[in-house]
């Protein structure tokens, strides 16, 4: 066994060990997440990595929530985002095209299910609502043929458009389907507007899992299968042709790709993850309202796609565990141990902490820092954590 | 029997600018070349043959079939693909791939195949990849199939835009200027070339060359361009001595050139 192979065992198993002795300490839990980045990144048999990563997350993480139960909560979001920073990577990363209303799609899966699922259907049915929870993993699909089909109608007007022009229209497409939520409570309340919709059902969970466990093993899933598909798009006709399109619109037309056509497909299977996510993110949170869809929403998913590195698939996950668990956790301890230490007045350079005006206050750095985080990222490793690297293509007789 | 490609009487204007006023061309095989000074409207004249712009009046046949109102991909798909005179090439991927997006219109792939990995993509991969490699030997950059597009010297992306375009299986071939840039042994290789791909393939070739020798050396037939009108068309050497042709590239003795414009 090789040096990497020990390493990569021991970080694994001592850093699980380390947050199930201190599974109220953050630095443990980011010791596992940084245990399986190294795990993914280094020289090691395919077998053994496949092997830690399989432990690690079908069995380490829900021992792990077993300790800490917001632990899992954060994994769960962290599978979330990455499925919908995979999606948003085939339009933006692949394709070239700059979309900035991504979480539309998102709401759009939401609302098909939170509808259905709950109550409020019988206000514009009259009655036999809510679904039973198994008709969930129906809507799983239904969401995901309707944020498709809401990708081509958004697709379809914006065809002719290019960068920033595309940029705008997507954007003030994210923002109508947002106030569209936020009023159509009236004449007829589809969505109940800002009030939200409440209680979702949810699908009984097999063998008596805990929800919590339930929804990590779903999104852990469902992710899985999102990035197979990403896998097998991006190495075929149809990944090379977004590639095409985003590196010369023009030339690739001209070399006999449909422009039409495969616009509309990114739009569409961009889409199309954001769409079965947004249904589960109904079930699991319950309770959903336009607040949750917000532009802001988009641009964060956005920072993870350009953070991890665009058109890269572990770039894509990477950049969403890094947002996620940064603004969950990190920037959250951050400003909790700041907040600590004004408490306990200490003084620093002969400035006791306890003066410091409100306006100073350590949870108002937060978005700062994170900003800042950007900003440095952007200047100093502008093509991504992991940027995308070019597939050799195995040519068995070419001989170099 | 109609001819393979038939343009007749393109017109076509850029505001108050006529840049095409009624060119008829037509090719049954060979190569034929077109020349004339710069702005004369021969790349105009490719990107109306090729669907990039409409044109304003007349019409394009091939194999019968009039391409007007065909979008660029269905013209490729039909057996016409064509190259840059700046080389747009697909500067961040790799040269096999710049082939392999070049056999998009040929590959009968549905999302399905793709998402299936079935036997039958399996196949259809490794049948491209075969294709690709072929079409990278024929123009001399096998060995850089895996490297990046970006990262090739400037004569071996001219030879690339080639092969992508050949990986479309065209009939028609629109070169422009395919030689700008290239050292003359590279240009007289690439004469030899496209010889053989008239011999070899039933290609027919329309270039749009300045480099006179390449011209007079590997064309069967010269079309000249000047201000959007063709003034003259025949065998290299009877275009050659046109008494219009040389007063459009060198202007008349003791005056400016004018010329009288249609607009």
């Amino acid at each position: 066994m090789s040096l990497y192979s020990v390493l990569a065992t021991a970080a694994v198993a001592l850093s699980s060990l380390a947050v199930a002795t201190a599974p109220r300490s953050v630095l443990a839990f980011l010791a596992f997440q940084g245990a399986l980045l190294f795990v993914y990144l280094a020289r090691i048999p395919t077998w053994l990595r496949v092997g830690l990563l399989g432990v690690a997350l079908l069995l380490l993480m829900p021992l792990i929530g077993a300790f800490n139960g917001y632990y899992l909560e954060v994994a769960t979001q962290v599978g979330i985002f990455a499925a919908l920073a995979l999606g948003l990577n085939i339009v933006v990363g692949l394709a070239g095209l700059l979309d900035l209303g991504y979480v539309a799609f998102f709401a759009v899966g939401a609302y098909s299910w939170a509808i259905f699922g709950s109550p409020h259907a019988n206000v514009i049915f009259g009655g036999g609502f809510p679904l039973a929870g198994a008709w969930f993993y129906a809507f799983l699909f239904v969401g995901l043929f309707v944020a498709a089909i809401t990708g081509i109608l958004l697709g379809l007007p914006v065809l002719r458009l290019h960068g920033d022009y595309l940029a705008i229209v997507t954007l003030g497409f994210g923002e109508v389907i947002r106030v569209l939520a936020n009023n159509l409570d009236k004449p007829i309340n589809l969505t109940n507007g800002p009030k939200g919709i409440t209680p979702i059902s949810r699908p009984p969970a097999p063998l008596g899992l805990p929800y919590g466990e339930y929804f990590y093993f779903l999104v852990l899933l469902i992710v899985v299968v999102v990035v197979l598909v990403n896998r097998r798009l991006e190495d075929s006709h149809i990944g090379r042709a977004w590639e095409a399109i985003r590196e010369d619109e023009l030339a690739a037309r001209a070399m006999g790709v449909p422009l039409v056509r495969m616009k509309l497909l990114a739009f569409a299977c961009g889409a199309s993850f954001a769409g079965i996510m947004g249904v589960l993110f109904s079930a699991k949170q319950v309770f959903i309202n336009p607040e949750s869809f917000t532009f802001l929403e988009s641009i964060g998913v956005l920072a993870m796609v350009i953070l991890g590195g665009m058109g890269s698939i572990p770039g894509a996950v990477l950049g969403a565990t890094v947002v996620t668990v940064l603004n969950l956790q990190v920037l959250k301890g951050l400003s909790l141990w700041l907040n600590e230490l004004k408490n306990a007045g200490v003084t620093v350079l002969g400035y006791s902490l306890a003066d410091l005006p409100t306006q100073f206050e350590p949870a108002k750095y937060e978005r700062m820092i994170f900003g800042v985080i950007l900003v440095l990222m952007m200047i100093f490793r502008p093509q991504g954590i992991l940027p995308a690297r070019r597939r050799q293509r195995e040519l068995a007789h070419l001989e170099r | 029997m109609a001819a393979l490609f038939d343009a007749r009487g393109v017109t076509k204007r850029f505001g108050g600018l006529t840049a095409l006023q009624a060119v008829d061309f037509a090719l049954e095989s060979g190569i034929a070349s077109i020349i004339g000074p710069n702005g004369a409207g021969k790349t105009t004249l490719f990107n109306i043959f090729t669907g990039l712009y409409p044109a304003d009046e007349g019409s394009v046949t091939f194999r019968g079939r009039a391409l007007f109102g065909l979008r660029p991909d269905q013209i490729t798909a039909l057996g016409i693909c064509r190259t840059f005179q700046n080389i747009r090439l697909f500067a961040n991927m790799t040269v096999i791939e710049n082939v392999l997006v070049g056999m998009n219109s040929r590959i009968a792939l549905g999302l399905w195949d793709v998402l299936s990995h079935g036997p039958r993509f399996a196949r259809t991969e490794a049948d491209l990849s075969t294709r690709a490699v072929a079409l990278l030997d024929r123009v001399g950059l096998q060995a850089n199939a895996n490297d990046v597009a970006r990262n090739l010297p400037y004569g071996d992306q001219r030879r690339l835009e080639l092969a992508r375009a050949l990986a479309s299986e065209p009939a028609l071939l629109l070169l422009d200027e395919p030689t700008a840039g290239m050292t003359r042994t590279e240009a007289g290789a690439l004469m030899r070339l496209l010889r053989e791909l008239v011999v070899d393939l039933g290609l027919a070739i329309i270039l749009i060359e300045h480099n006179m020798r390449v011209v007079m050396e590997v064309s069967d037939r010269v079309t000249v361009l000047d201000h959007g009108e063709k003034i003259a068309e025949g065998p290299p050497r009877e275009v050659q001595s046109d008494a219009r042709v040389i007063e459009a590239y060198l202007g008349t003795r003791g005056s400016a050139p004018q010329r009288a414009r249609r607009a």
